[in-house]
């Protein structure tokens, strides 16, 4: 059983630009870290990179997963849905659209598999009532319709429904390790607050362990530019990102501290960073 | 009993788990001999000996030799897909058995089993549907209706039995949507046809179930020329759907029907197919239908297999009120081309039409959209929406569309969209990080692209085209 999601000094790029430069990370499960920084700094990336998104290459470092007992399973081996089997899961901050594939159906399937994860291609899906079941008591708990499960996957859903549809299949696939990206953004209050609850519960949910107790709870990495998020769902550490590398890792107070002040302090102390994020910044302008 | 296994062939052969579940389930051969085939090649000798073999009046023979002469004058399509047939090759007519069976028992048992195996004699014990033929090659081998039907003064039989019976409605209108002369492939129908559907729906009757029809090709470079005729009476309704299939052979076979619709004021006529042909079959067939005032005529056409299908379902609305729709999918794979479409005639003021077709194309298959909307000088307020979307699964594979817009008139309301996608990395990326695997998340992404037109079918054939589109989608990634 996974505890630690362990990532060393990873450097990526896309298309054979730099876009992360030396990442390390530990997170624990139970543990709660933000991951803070400027725009174009590598948040999203390394969110990406962690759940297998072809396009980045992994041209240095590692991202491992670390059992109890020490035994180590190397992420980049897997393919991302075998990062999901193994536990890892994303909130994406714009999710894609899938027309035609009911919500319903899709997490059918994917909670089929996350939970079971040597299923075979066509052997059995979880019992559809025993699923409905789940699905209802999540959804009933998020405040959104049971009709909602019936739509096409993100296909014409506005910001905040795509955020909760996110949350939900958080709740349904339980993973040990989840990175939200900016699943707060778009969210109204009350929003927020649900999906802070969710992750509690999800975290307090011991099935996810497989009946191993308190082994259940969730490592989470939140990324954010507010506090809104935060707020409820307290960090054990803050990250800031600058230029593809954490340039500094502290407590709540470096969380509040950003929100209120911003990152100049941040760039003027890592100016080295700082020249590395504007370079990054002006290629992404140019890609756009 | 020996107490040490011996292998058999099959233990040396491949372990069973290696066999593709289910995806021989229609490539299996009967094996029956039949009563009567006749010689390969098509001349005027072999299109009499049909004739004659069925007993036909003589303007049928005339008809079918009229037909030939027209067949040898016209020549192939320049259009469309490369149609590479030896005519000479081809059986033109095989009659599987000596009558047809109106009960199961009464047809061969290894037939019966065929059409156990494809799944049909369940669905009539289901009460799926309201009537069932069975055509076995060139001839429909069982046929029946629910009695209550029959008593309201519906027919569903094959085409030749309606020719014995029911000679004088057939012959006014057998022929005359289509008539020999529209395309070559027309004419060789005319010329050598056998068996097909012929369905009348009386005045004001709603024929709740659908009336189906199952046409199985077994035999090696068998032609298949089945023709249906479908006369939907004022006010009456009626849902026929039509399965095909064939098992693969080395040789090409030929698979080229003509399908008939009328549907008079205030009726509604709605025609599914679903056909899964062999890899080499050239499946050259035409479809149109008349729609007069306040009518509807649906076609929903779903394509897969075959080497090349050339196909474009046609309504003609000839009087105010008349609508058309027509929904297609295609899929093709490696070494297929599906050129299919759609075409809709407006003849008279105030008709309207929807187009939908939705193409696949993965593993070097091509798939074609090639459409007509016309509209004549005096159909005005006529309104038009043609929609057509393309899915590209692999750079190998290749899609086009070719509409053709032809207008006569100012006061008209015409739509065309078209798309052509390929399914996207980040799609995906998103499906398989909720952990489905490349295969599962590319199958979900395809079937969802035809969600729009498989909910449009009744329930077991939807059920039968997620799960063919599935077997399409086995091994075409990684």
């Amino acid at each position: 059983m996974a505890k630690t999601l362990r990532i060393t000094d990873l450097h990526a790029s896309v298309d054979g630009k730099p876009i992360l430069n030396g990442v390390s990370l530990t997170i624990n499960r139970g543990e709660t870290h933000a991951l803070m920084g400027p725009n174009g700094s590598g948040k999203s990336t390394l969110g990406n990179v962690v759940m297998g998104h072809p396009s980045y290459e992994v041209t240095e470092g590692s991202i491992e997963l670390v059992d109890a007992d020490g035994h180590v399973t190397d992420v980049l081996e897997l393919d991302a849905s075998e990062r999901a089997r193994a536990g890892l899961f994303m909130a994406f901050q714009r999710p894609m659209a899938i027309p035609g594939v009911k919500l319903a159906d899709f997490l059918r399937h994917a909670t089929s598999n996350v939970r079971n994860p040597d299923r075979k291609e066509g052997e059995g899906l979880i019992p559809m009532r025993e699923f409905r079941k789940e699905l209802k008591g999540k959804m009933d708990h998020l405040r959104m319709d049971t009709e909602f499960a019936r739509r096409y996957v993100n296909d014409g859903f506005s910001g905040g429904e795509m955020k909760r549809a996110e949350i939900l299949q958080m709740a349904m696939l339980r993973p040990k390790f989840a990175i939200l990206d900016e699943t707060d953004s778009g969210l109204d209050v009350d929003a927020v607050k649900l999906a802070s609850e969710s992750i509690a519960d999800i975290s307090a949910d011991t099935e996810s362990s497989g009946g191993n107790g308190a082994d259940g709870a969730m490592g989470v990495l939140i990324i954010t530019h507010h506090d809104k998020l935060l707020e409820r769902n307290r960090p054990d550490y803050t990250h800031v990102i600058l230029g593809g590398r954490i340039v500094e890792t502290g407590g709540v107070e470096l969380a509040h501290e950003l929100h209120q002040n911003g990152y100049d302090r941040i760039r003027a102390d890592h100016p080295e960073a700082d020249k590395l994020n504007k370079q990054m910044a002006d290629k992404e302008a140019v890609a756009v | 009993m020996a107490t040490d296994t011996i292998p058999t062939p099959a233990d040396l052969d491949t372990p069973v788990d290696d066999v593709p579940r289910e995806i021989n389930k229609y490539d299996f051969i009967t094996q029956t001999t039949g009563v009567f085939k006749a010689r390969k090649g098509l001349n005027k000798e072999v299109v009499a000996q049909i004739s004659e073999m069925k007993g036909e009046p003589d303007w049928m023979r005339d008809f079918r030799l009229r037909s030939l002469e027209i067949f040898e004058s016209k020549p192939m399509p320049k259009w469309g897909g490369a149609i590479n047939i030896n005519f000479d090759d081809v059986y033109y007519y095989l009659k599987p058995t000596k009558g047809q069976g109106k009960t199961w028992d009464e047809v061969p048992a290894e037939i019966k089993e065929t059409y156990d195996k494809l799944g049909i004699v369940e669905a009539e014990q289901k009460r799926l549907v309201a009537g069932v033929k069975a055509q076995f090659e060139s001839e429909v081998v069982y046929g029946s209706l629910q009695e209550d039907l029959g008593k309201q003064g519906v027919l569903f039989t094959d085409t030749d039995t309606a020719v014995r019976e029911h000679p004088e409605l057939l012959r006014e209108y057998f022929g005359k949507i289509i008539p020999p002369e529209d395309n070559k492939f027309a004419a060789l129908n005319s010329a050598v046809w056998s068996g097909g559907s012929f369905i009348y729906v009386p005045p004001g009757v709603h024929i709740d179930f659908p009336l189906q029809a199952y046409f199985r090709i077994n035999a090696e470079s068998m032609g298949q020329f089945e023709r249906t005729l479908i006369i939907v009476d004022e006010g009456a309704s009626v849902h026929y759907v039509e399965g095909c299939t064939a098992p693969m052979y080395t040789t090409e076979s030929l698979h080229s029907a003509v399908v008939e619709v009328i549907v008079k004021k205030n009726a509604r006529a709605r025609y599914t197919t679903i056909q899964n042909w062999a890899n080499n079959i050239y499946n050259l067939v035409t479809k149109r239908a008349v729609a007069y005032q306040d009518a509807l005529m649906e076609w929903v056409d779903g394509n897969l297999g075959s080497h090349l299908t050339m196909k474009y379902p046609a309504v003609y609305m000839m009087e105010p009120g008349a609508r058309g729709e027509i929904l297609s999918i295609a899929f093709s794979s490696k070494g297929q081309h599906q050129d299919a479409g759609a075409k809709v005639v407006h003849c008279a003021p105030n008709t309207s039409s929807r187009i939908v077709s939705k193409s696949i194309s993965k593993n070097g298959g091509r798939s074609s959209y090639r459409g007509l909307c016309k509209v004549e000088e005096g159909a005005t307020g006529v309104k038009s929406n043609v929609v057509c979307d393309a899915l590209i699964l692999d750079p190998q594979s290749r899609s086009d569309t070719y509409p053709y817009i032809e207008v006569e008139e100012q006061d008209v309301q015409i739509e065309h969209e078209a798309s052509v996608s390929r399914i996207g990395e980040e799609q995906l990326f998103y499906l398989m990080s909720r952990g489905l695997t490349e295969a599962e998340a590319s199958s979900m992404i395809v079937s969802g692209f035809i969600e729009p037109l498989v909910r449009e079918l009744p329930m077991e054939y939807a059920v039968e085209m997620n799960r063919l589109i599935e077997l399409q989608m086995e091994g075409s990634v990684g």
